[in-house]
Formats: C-alpha cells, structure tokens, sequence
C-alpha cells in the first residue's frame, strides 16, 4: 500500500527537502579552518564533491542533539532561526557548551563507556555507582583538562564510596591484572588488547599486578590500593611502545604507568581521545573504529588527525576547545544528503552522516514536547535509585536504574566498554510499534496539557501548526504540508484528534528520530 | 562454500547494514549471513517454549520430592504421588502433571552452583559463565539470530518473544545487540481483551490506523529527501514491519476470544486459598500464566521460534508454603494443557517445552526467624524438566542425594541443556557469533563460556 498510493503533493515536498539542506555558507571562524582545508583537500584528491551546507534548520537541531543531547524548544529553535547576527551559529556552539545538560549528556556518554552500573555484571552498588557519576560529571561540567582526568581514575586510591575515582577499578569485569590492563588500553588508549600479541599485553599487565581490593565493615564498601603484600607480577614491566623499566617495589607500578602515557609525544594516548571527540561529532572515527586503533586499521585522513591532536595538547587537553573547534568547522556544518554517490564520501566526510537518537535523548525529547515525565527504576530498593518526577534520561547516573522504553530502545548496558554499545543503527519493529501505535506514547500525546494548550479547540492552522513544527522538528512547515495538514483535517471528524494525529505523525517521522 | 551472492537488499533485510552500514564490522556481518545460510543440521525441533519460572523453584516441591528426608525437608508435601510412568514421582500437588509424564522428561542434576538471582539467571539463560568481557546472548536470542529473520523466518509476530515482561536479570540479546532483544508483549491474556503494548489498541479502528499511516507518509519529508540512504531504508522496513502486525495479521495471534472457553478455562483457573492449609479447594478466575501458556502455543502455530513465559513470584523465602499452595496448582494446570494442548494440534513432535528456573531452594525448610518456613536460594542442584521438539518423555535424568543438597549423579550443566535445544533446533554448535571485538566465539556455550560440560542429554534425544 505504501508505495501505491503517493499522491503529486508527496513529489513536491520531497523536492522542497531538497532546500532544507541547502543554505549559504556562512564563514567558518578561522582558528577551524585548518580542519575545513585538510578535509576539503583530502575530497579534492579522491574527487568526491562535498555536500552543500547546512540550513540554519537543520543545524539548530543538529548541535542541539549533538553537544547537550537534548531537542531545542519551540521557542530556542524560534529565537536562533530569527537571529540575523551572521557569527549566530558560533555564538550558539558557545551557549551549549556552557550549558548544564553538556555535563549531563556526556557524563551519560562516559558513564557508557566506564561502565557505571550498580548490578550485574559490573556490580558497583548503587551509592559507588552514584559518586561516580558525580565525581565524572563534575570534572566535565569543570571541563577539567583531560590528562587530569586519566590520571586521577588510574592512580585512585581509597573507599568506592569515599573516593569516586576508584571505582574506575572496580567496573571492570575481569579483576585480574591482565583484565585491568585491557580495560585501560580500551578506555585511554583507544585499541583492544586483543589484537596485541602475547608478550605486549604481558609486558603492560605488570603495571596492574598490584591493584587490591579490600573489603570492609561497612556494607558494601571496598577499597581499591597499591597492594604492597601483593607480589609484583615480575620485576620489570613494559610499556606498550616497547621499553622495558625495572619497578621498584615500592612504588605504585600504576603511577609509572600513567607518567609514560600521559607523557607528551605519548604515541597513544592525545590520539585516542582526539580521534573520539572526532567520532562523537561526526558519527566516524578518523581511525574507525576509535576503539580500535591498530597498525593495519590506518587513519583514513592521518593529517587531520594530527591537527586535533597539536591542537589538543596544545590547549592542555582542553576537550571543550576540541568541541568548540570542530563543531565551528565547515565539515561539521555539511548537509546530511551526499552531494555524491561516491561509496568513500563516508569514511572521508564529505556530508554528516544521519545517526539515530539515542534511548535516552529520545524519550527526553518526547517529554519535552509533550511536557510529560516518565518513571525510572531500579531492582535495589536503595538510597540514590528513587529517581525524581522531573528526572531526565540522560542525566540518569547509573545504567541499572531504567525504564522499559530505554531498555526496548537500545541504551547502553554498560557491559563491555566499546563504543559500539552505545550504538543502536537498526531500528526494530518492536521499537516502531512501541512509537506508532503503545499505550505509553499514545499517553504522553493525548495527556499532554502542554500539547492541548497549544493546539487548542479550533482548527490547527497558521501559528499552531508553526510552533507544533517548531517543538518537534525545530523548524516551520513547508506549504505542502500546511496542505496535507489542512486536507487530513478536512476528513476528519474529530479536529482536536486531528491536531495530536500530526504531532503523533511528526514524532514517528525519519526527521525526528535521526539526526541528520 | 557459499554460492549465495549477498546483495544489499539482503543486507538490509537481514538488518546487517545499519546507519552508515555500520551496526557490524563488514566480515562479522558475513559471517553470520554465511552461518545463516549454511545448510541446516536435520532439525527435529522449530520452536522452543520456555516456562521461566523466575525466582527460583524449589525442586523438593516440584520435580524432585524426598519425602523419606523428613519433615524438615518435606515441610507440607511428604506424599509424592506416581505418575503415568512407572517408577517416576512428582509432588503431591501437580496431580496433572503426573497424568502427562510420558511426555516429558525430568532432569534433576542440574547444576551451576551460584546462588545469586542475577549470575544465576545469566548461566542458565546463557549457558556460559559470568567473567570477560562480553556479555553473552541468552538462548532465545541465539535461537533468534539462527531461526529469526536471519534464518528465513517470514512470520510478522518477532521471532523472540516474551510474555509478558522482559527477564529484566541482564541484557538478554548480550553482543549480539538490540535487533536480537526479546519482544515483550506487556499487558495481561488474563483480562477480557489481551492489549499487546503497540499491536492491539483500543480507540482507534483499522481505518483510522491507515489514515494515520497515511499520513505520516506523507509528512516524513525527510524520508523523502534521502531515498536510497541505507539508515532510511532500514526504518522504513522496520514501520513497514510494525504495520505488518498492527493492520495485518500479525495482532490475531494475540486474541484469545478465537479460542473456546473450555479450553481456556482448562489452562487454569486461580486457587483460592481458604485459610488453613486444610481448607478446600475453590477457583476463581484465568490465571494469567495460563493464559499465557495458550497464547505461547497460538505463537508457536504461527512459526515464532522462541517464546518465553516469564512466570514469577518463586522466590519464596518466607510464607513458602503457603505460596506453594497458590502456584503449583496454576503451574500443573497450565503446563499439563499446554502439553496436551500441543500434542492435539500435532506441535508437540516440534516444540520444545523447557521449564525451570535459575537455580533450586534450600532443600532444608528454613524454620528459624526471620524465614519461618521459607526456602533459600540453592544452585548447587535443581530440576529442569523438558518435553517436545526430539526431547523423550518418560525419562528422568541424574538424582540427587537422599536430601536434594548435591547432584549424585549425572551432573548437568546449562550449556549441556542449552546446547541439546540448539542441537535438536539444528543450530550448528561450531557456527560463529558475531560480536564486537570480531573473536571467534562459537554458538555452543560450553565452549563459549569455559563452563565444564558434562555432555549433551543423548540419554533423551
């Protein structure tokens, strides 16, 4: 039925999608130009025209999603679209930066990759899970210089409960030395320790042989140290890039660990994040996957890779500046539609790739718009998993603390520490029943004061159809579909249905549920 | 080896391509296209039907009675009563059961020896043992990966299916990911109408669901916009899909009023507990487990591969008694139909029906406070029973000791019965798994996980 029945009008607005990513470039502040000028050149070079920019649209909901994982509201998209300041789109990558759901949303992000789970299989519990999470929030919201931030989760010491940091230690599944060092290699290193041989996994779980765990009177309370009762693995340890030292026994073997890695020139470590930052904004690593970064898996454009490095150890890691650059970049303004068939675009970033909304940023957003709330819960009855009324799936601190609609939709379980996890490509019918046709979705519209007291009683028309789009998909309806929205209501009977039915159609749209 | 030429339309059908054809490394999604479309093993089984009774049964109660043990092993139940094969008692209180022996077997050596709901649940879903990195699929996912859309299912209704809530222990798709996720039906078969959470709504007709599709087709300019992107193509299939059970066919499955009250009234009706343990007998309504039970076998008429019924409440540390006296008689009603029901509409020779839980309870009734007669939890032996799909009936498998502490013989771990299921399915026990770090891990678990095996069940296959 699908295809056999699209009428002219469908023709003519998938024509005017067309416009809706396009625009006029705006300048890029210069100190991106470099990005802009390595991967234009590299797309030169392979002959693949990029895709045009993106319209102010699309970008507003775009970096919306991307820096603070949360929608604009009808009134934020409104106020941007109206700016005629032609540095707006700079003056709103400074806005979100500063924003609170940035600590939220990418706290969320690392709790993912650190595994911040109080249950099976990490087992942290939940008030170790829940400073945790507070202990990382802090540091991102304090956008404290991300060397910092390595060292302090490698060398902690102390209580799970006292000192967050530990728990780096203890939400790894695997315990053992070697388990440890995969689980450091993963996370700052950006490679699995699979692909290594033998010797060279060896040679670096020596550093981790002297990690304790203790437990104590108190219930649940463990403590991670520098076991001195603990015989170092062997009495000399080597780094990952080859040289041997010989510990002394007692010295942390963790601390000297963290020196070399954070050492600068470090072949690893300002390589990985910079190639994560990369990967989060722009859906692809340079080195894809950016966990796992080997010799045979080259960086499809190593020249760009080396600028976000210099830049970023020439910041002192500064990983808000690192946003802040690539975000201002032309790349990362391109159109999501390729304006190339060519099967390299992707890996080369000739457009932004499309990437579904996370579990999470979904239903937030569906709150939003419908300015409804949703339950959260944990199998602990605990102190720390009785989640408040208003509380928002991002902001979640602890992944044994959910809901089913994140479970159905692909949050992270928060098992494995690869980015992959977190990943969520396919969409499953069960999760399209769940949006077209549940109990809980069809509640939130049909509940939602907020979407009542917009729509009102009378016909949806002119400005109420503006601010439905305008909540929902951060921009204003074409004709045509002021046109399909003016007919769909001519048949229908019930008129205040027929306002929820377009906000129900618009949540279940591919440009809703993408970014793009 | 494999002549198939892989398009990519079958890629995105089989759900291999994701946003960007990334969702698998390009030669992990070969793989399991390749292990898809290897020629089947000779599968006597097409289905499973798995009785999840969550919390943990207590095997003395159930399936492994010692009622020369003592009161204090026995507590209420010192009379097991025989069954319709000789030699082989079950507990007083699943007298139709008894009556269906023939049909199944019991496997009383089971074993894994956690006592944590959580690991507990994982090893005898998963069949491996907890530890590295990866968590593994649960065997429903398996099954889905092998038997589902991947392995030429074409049925609407998704090829994991549980009823009605999820397992909810860990993440049953483990590293095979969220395409291979249990859908969990919600709402209750018990009450007048079965409201599966997003096929069957009320308020809206058929005609107004279409409207509505319509209308969405006609808004999703972005879907318009790019075409011939694969992340597009594989939403739309997948609305397509969820169409598919809401207009099509797909939602008749859930509508038990097709079926004749008799019938549904014989997969049990709840006990009303009067009081004292002496009391008589009285029913009231359907209970919701079987009619559970009777949606599992309409599901597995359609062809769905793998349903699950998530039967909870058997974590009885205190008042377990009295809990007993609740649950078994809903336990034998509606498993014994389910039995019968199969085998008179000729499923029985092709559905599994495996029935257990995570581990067994302490066989030593708990007296003091603050337990007073409850059992605690016990994986150092427990029962399993299995009937259908290849398994033999009448069988029993391993004992335990004279007080149902310690396996005496014929210990058996998960992965021996998860690996008889893929085996008698005609899963290949060497065919890979695709997961994330792209290791070579293979479907059988015991090999997967490092568990000991102690052999497949040839004894009953």
């Amino acid at each position: 039925m699908k295809t056999s029945v699209i009428p002219a009008v469908i023709l003519v607005a998938a024509l005017a999608g067309a416009s809706l990513h396009a625009a006029p470039a705006t300048p890029a502040p210069s100190q991106s130009s470099e990005i802009d000028r390595l991967v234009f050149s590299r797309l030169e070079q392979l002959g693949i025209q990029p895709a045009n920019p993106c319209s102010d649209e699309v970008f507003v909901r775009r970096v919306f999603l991307d820096v603070i994982g949360t929608l604009p509201t009808a009134q934020e998209a409104r106020r941007f679209l109206s700016d005629a300041n032609p540095n707006k789109r700079g003056m709103l990558i400074e806005q979100l930066l500063r924003r609170d759901e940035f600590a939220d949303y990418w706290a969320m992000k690392w709790g993912n990759l650190l595994r911040i789970k109080s249950e099976f299989p990490i087992n942290l519990w939940p008030n170790a899970a829940q400073s945790y999470h507070q202990w990382i929030r802090s540091s991102i919201r304090e956008n404290m210089p991300f060397d910092r931030f390595a060292r302090e989760l490698l060398t902690a010491s102390g209580s799970n409960m006292r000192k967050p940091q530990v728990n780096f230690y203890r939400a790894i599944r695997n315990r053992a030395p070697e388990g440890i060092a995969s689980a450091v290699a993963l996370t700052f290193m950006g490679t699995r320790t699979e692909s290594w041989p033998a010797e060279k996994l060896a040679g670096m779980t020596v550093f981790f042989s002297r990690v304790g765990y203790k437990t104590t009177a108190e219930w649940k309370e463990e403590i991670v140290c520098f076991d001195l009762t603990k015989p170092p693995g062997s009495a000399s340890a080597t780094f990952p890039d080859g040289t041997t030292l010989k510990l002394s026994p007692v010295q942390d073997p963790r601390a000297v660990f963290a020196d070399w890695l954070l050492k600068p020139g470090n072949p690893w470590f300002a390589r990985a994040i910079a190639n994560r930052v990369w990967y989060w904004l722009l859906g692809r690593g340079i080195i894809h996957e950016p966990d796992d970064i080997r010799p045979d898996n080259p960086a499809d454009n190593p020249e760009l890779l080396d600028c976000l490095e210099r830049e970023l150890v020439a910041s002192e890691y500064d990983i808000k500046n690192l946003f802040r650059l690539i975000l201002n970049s032309r790349i990362y303004q391109l159109s999501s539609a390729p304006a190339d068939n060519n099967p390299q675009g992707e890996a080369a970033f000739a457009f932004y790739p499309m990437r579904r909304l996370e579990a999470e940023v979904l239903i937030d957003a569906i709150n939003q718009i419908t300015g409804t709330t949703e339950k959260y819960v944990s199998r602990i009855p605990e102190p720390f998993t009785y989640m408040p009324e208003e509380q928002r799936a991002i902001a979640l601190s602890d992944a044994s603390i959910s809901s089913s609609f994140l479970e159905l939709f692909g949050r992270s379980p928060r098992d494995t520490g690869l980015e992959s996890e977190q990943r969520n490509p396919v969409p499953t019918a069960a999760q399209q029943l769940h949006l077209l046709n549940s109990s809980h979705v069809r509640g939130k519209l049909e509940q939602s004061a907020a979407l009542r007291a917009m729509l009102g009683n009378s016909r949806v028309s002119g400005n109420v159809l503006d601010e439905l789009y305008l909540a929902i998909l951060s921009r204003l309806p074409t004709s045509e579909e002021r046109g399909v929205v003016q007919a769909y209501q001519r048949a229908s009977e019930n008129r205040q249905g027929a306002g929820l039915d377009v906000a129900w159609a618009l949540i279940n749209s591919a440009e809703f549920q993408f970014r793009h | 080896m494999n002549t198939h030429t892989i398009t990519r339309r079958d890629m995105i059908k089989h759900g291999l391509i994701g946003a960007a054809g990334l969702c698998l490394s390009g030669s992990a999604a070969l793989r399991a296209l390749a292990a898809t479309r290897q020629p089947g093993r000779a599968a006597k089984a097409k289905s499973v039907i798995q009785i999840w009774l969550s919390g943990g049964p207590s095997h003395i109660d159930t399936f492994d009675p010692k009622p020369e043990a003592g009161v204090d092993y026995c507590g209420l139940y010192r009379k097991p009563i025989e069954t319709n094969v000789s030699g082989m008692r079950i507990c007083e209180m699943l007298p139709l059961l008894a009556k269906q022996a023939d049909k199944y077997s019991i496997i009383r050596g089971m074993t894994h020896g956690s006592d944590a709901h959580e690991t507990a649940t994982y090893m005898t879903q998963t069949g491996s043992a907890p530890g590295g990195r990866l968590v593994y699929p649960s065997a429903g996912a398996v099954v889905s990966l092998f038997k589902g859309y991947d392995g030429g299912y074409q049925g609407q209704i998704p090829p994991y299916v549980t009823l009605t809530e999820p397992l909810g222990r860990f993440d049953e798709a483990g590293f095979l990911g969220t395409r291979y996720r249990p859908f969990a039906t919600g709402g209750d078969p018990a009450q007048s109408r079965f409201i599966v959470e997003g096929v069957v709504t009320e308020g809206l007709t058929n005609k107004q669901q279409l409207e509505r599709r319509e209308l969405l087709h006609k808004l999703d300019r972005l879907k318009h916009a790019l075409p011939r992107n694969p992340a597009m193509e594989a939403f739309v299939h997948s609305q397509d899909q969820a169409y598919d059970m809401i207009v099509g066919d797909g939602a008749k499955a859930f509508d038990l009023s097709e079926e004749n009250d008799a019938l549904r009234d014989r997969y049990g009706r709840a006990v009303v507990v009067q009081g004292s343990p002496s009391a008589q007998t009285t029913f009231g309504g359907r209970t919701t487990f079987g009619q559970c039970c009777l949606v599992a076998r309409r599901l597995v008429e359609r062809g769905v591969p793998f349903v699950t019924i998530k039967y909870p409440g058997w974590d009885t540390h205190k008042d377990h008694f009295a809990e007993m006296k609740r649950k078994l008689p809903e336990l034998d009603q509606g498993m014994s139909t389910l039995l019968q029901d199969l085998a008179e509409h000729g499923l029985l020779e092709s559905t599994i029906v495996w029935c257990g839980g995570e581990f067994g309870r302490t066989p030593r009734v708990m007296m003091e406070a603050p337990w007073n007669g409850g059992r605690g939890h016990w994986g150092r032996a427990f029962s399993a029973v299995v009937a259908g799909g290849g398994f033999k009936g009448g069988q029993v498998v391993g004992a335990t000791d004279a007080w149902g502490e310690e396996v005496k013989d014929r210990p058996v771990s998960p992965s021996d019965l998860i690996g008889s299921v893929y085996e008698l399915l005609g899963i290949d026990p060497e065919a890979r798994l695709p997961n994330p770090d792209g290791m070579d891990i293979r479907v059988m678990p015991a090999r997967a996980g490092g568990v000991p095996s102690n052999g497949l069940l040839r004894e009953i296959m």
